[in-house]
């Protein structure tokens, strides 16, 4: 108990003093990291814990960003309160969704088609709404008002992302300890065994739902203050659904530290391949993560992050 | 009103092309149970190759169906032996996944390649129309129109007229039956993605004259044959051939109703109505 105290002392403090000491580069990685791993936290209560993969959260997200920014420069709401607002928007569209899915009992390729579906109906809506800046996007003034969710520099950013981000754990946290996460893993286990000794499906799913679309609309806020422009063929595109899915699949979905570790991985491999490819090899780094998806799937379907954790116990000799 | 029965008649031309990619879809599917959600990018590459035949060799698009045709069969194939083999039992999800890896090496090896510039296929006779009462029929779409249901009706008969079709046909209704009276399964479906491909590949080709295209096109047709096999019925080719043209037709009237950047949301929206009242599709039997 002393000895994990202290080792989560030593590493919070190291994340409290990292953003200090690296470079603006880096600390850009690291927020991105911290949101993206926030988003596939997100994901990961639907998709990894109830197994129901969506392709469609980037319509959350794009809900959560605009909600935040139309309701700040049309009525002057703080983006702090704005973002609860286009949570529950999100959260209502979800049960819009998963009623459409799971009251017909649609499963695997059926219900990742319908998320697929909804999410290019919300980006073609968005683009034809006249006060979201349609095609040419949105812009968002930038004032330093730390209130409006705006910083100077980078360094807020880096501990709002990460509080963020451990906020998203704590939730998953709480569910997987929770008869709630119990169950959710029953239903991606064996969704009939689950019906059959009495959990009501539906309902956990629909929740879980909510849950994730709710968060991924955060997310959503904290994008469009960080990039200070959206527009729909980004923010609501099917690329951003995928980029959201890969990272908790990648480090191990239904697992907390999974999404966060495959946040980190992707990052860097994005950014190296960015950096080292940049000129004339635009598609390098999908590309690449074209190619580490298939690697995960035939090599690792677990995800790395229970891969590893398998090759820790087997090499110290514990069987936990 | 010709304007509205115009929108239709090219609704139906287009989805021509549309019905001969979701058969394709609907054959790997049907044999396979797998999704091949690098469907579009298949589509894609093909659409470079005839482009690509077209500027250097000044082939047609229409006799490079051919050489596409054979080219994404290979890849098709390929793509099964090396991978998708590796995992026919496993869980859907996981098919899904990788074979939305396949889809992402495709796009974006194809825009390392060829760069994200739209590219088109000038045929001389691209412009030539002719009017039947008031209605203006234009060439290309109608050759397409024309090819298309030529390639899906050979591989109707192919299917169900030869040794191999009538093997691809058992395995896709019972695969360990086909096993055991001794189908080489392997091939079946190797064969089966392959032509598949072929299928999609040679849309590609005819799209070509017709529209431009650039990597990310890919996604946009992934996403349209979807919404075709699933509003026809998951598996039933005949069904395929039909939501094609429905697809094809609602997106034409949808661009003269509505707007032509929102053609898109009739598709869908016919989709969820289908998910919501008949989600085995038109023609799918009962699941």
């Amino acid at each position: 108990m002393i000895r994990r105290l202290g080792t989560g002392v030593v590493f919070g403090s190291l994340l409290v003093w990292l953003p200090f000491a690296v470079s603006s580069v880096w600390q850009n990685l690291l927020i991105t990291t911290f949101y993206f791993g926030f988003l596939g936290q997100a994901w990961n209560v639907l998709g990894g814990y109830a197994g129901q993969l969506s392709l469609g959260h980037a319509a959350f997200f794009a809900i959560g960003a605009y909600t935040s920014v139309v309701l700040h420069t049309h009525l002057g709401l703080s983006p702090w309160l704005g973002m609860f607002v286009g949570a529950l928007l999100a959260a209502l569209l979800s049960q819009g969704i998963g009623y459409l899915g799971f009251r017909f009992g649609l499963r695997g390729f059926y219900f990742i088609l319908l998320t697929l579906a909804a999410a290019e109906i919300c980006r073609l809506i968005a683009l034809h709404l006249p006060i979201l800046g349609g095609y040419t996007g949105l812009f968002i003034n930038f004032t330093p008002n730390p209130w409006q969710f705006q910083f100077k520099g980078k360094i807020p950013y880096y501990f709002v992302s990460l509080a963020f981000l451990v906020l998203a754990s704590t939730v998953v946290w709480l569910i997987q300890r929770s008869k709630f996460g119990v169950y959710l893993v029953a239903i991606r286990e064996d969704e009939d065994a689950a019906e059959a000794l009495g959990v009501d499906t539906f309902r956990y799913k629909m929740l879980a739902y909510a849950v994730s679309a709710a968060l991924t609309a955060l997310g959503g806020t904290f994008y469009a203050y960080y990039q200070f422009y959206l527009q729909p063929n980004t923010v609501a595109s099917m690329n951003l659904s995928v980029d959201i899915m890969i990272r908790s699949i990648v480090g191990g979905s239904g697992t907390i530290l999974g999404p966060i570790l495959g946040s980190f991985l992707l990052e860097l491999l994005g950014e190296f391949s960015r950096s080292y490819f940049a000129a004339g090899a635009a598609g390098l780094y999908l590309a690449i993560y074209g190619l580490l998806l298939i690697v995960v799937v035939l090599f690792l379907p677990r995800g790395v992050y229970p891969t590893l954790l398998g090759w820790l116990r087997r090499a110290t000799g514990r069987h936990a | 009103m010709s304007l509205y029965v115009q929108a239709v008649v090219n609704g139906i031309l287009v989805g021509g092309v549309y019905s001969l990619m979701a058969v394709g879809l609907s054959l790997i599917f049907g044999v396979m149970r797998v999704i091949n959600f690098a469907h579009g990018d298949m589509m894609v590459w093909g659409m470079y190759l005839s482009f690509w035949l077209f500027t250097t060799l000044g082939v047609d698009p229409y006799l490079s169906i051919l050489a596409t045709g054979a080219a994404i069969f290979l890849l098709g194939a390929a793509v099964q032996r090396g991978l998708v083999n590796r995992i026919l039992d496993a869980p859907h999800e996981m098919q899904i996944l990788l074979m939305m890896g396949v889809a992402l090496v495709l796009e974006n090896v194809a825009l390392m390649a060829w760069g994200p510039d739209p590219r088109r296929v000038n045929v001389s006779y691209g412009l030539s129309t002719f009017w039947v009462g008031p209605i203006v029929f234009d060439l290309p779409r109608l050759v397409t129109f024309g090819v298309a249901l030529a390639l899906a009706l050979a591989l109707y008969l192919f299917l169900k007229k030869t040794d191999l079709g009538r093997m691809i046909r058992a395995a896709a209704d019972n695969r360990i039956g086909a096993l055991l009276v001794g189908t080489d399964i392997l091939k079946v479906f190797t064969l089966a993605f392959g032509i598949g491909a072929a299928c999609v590949g040679a849309a590609g080709s005819l799209m070509t004259p017709l529209l431009p295209f650039t990597p990310s096109t890919g996604l946009f047709f992934t996403i349209t044959s979807f919404n075709i096999v699933i509003i026809g019925g998951m598996g039933n080719l005949l069904g395929a051939f039909v939501g094609g043209l429905l697809v094809g037709v609602s997106e034409s009237l949808g661009a003269v109703l509505l707007a032509p950047s929102l053609k898109e949301i009739v598709s869908f929206v016919l989709l969820v109505v289908i998910l919501l009242f008949r989600p085995q599709g038109l023609l799918g039997g009962s699941r």
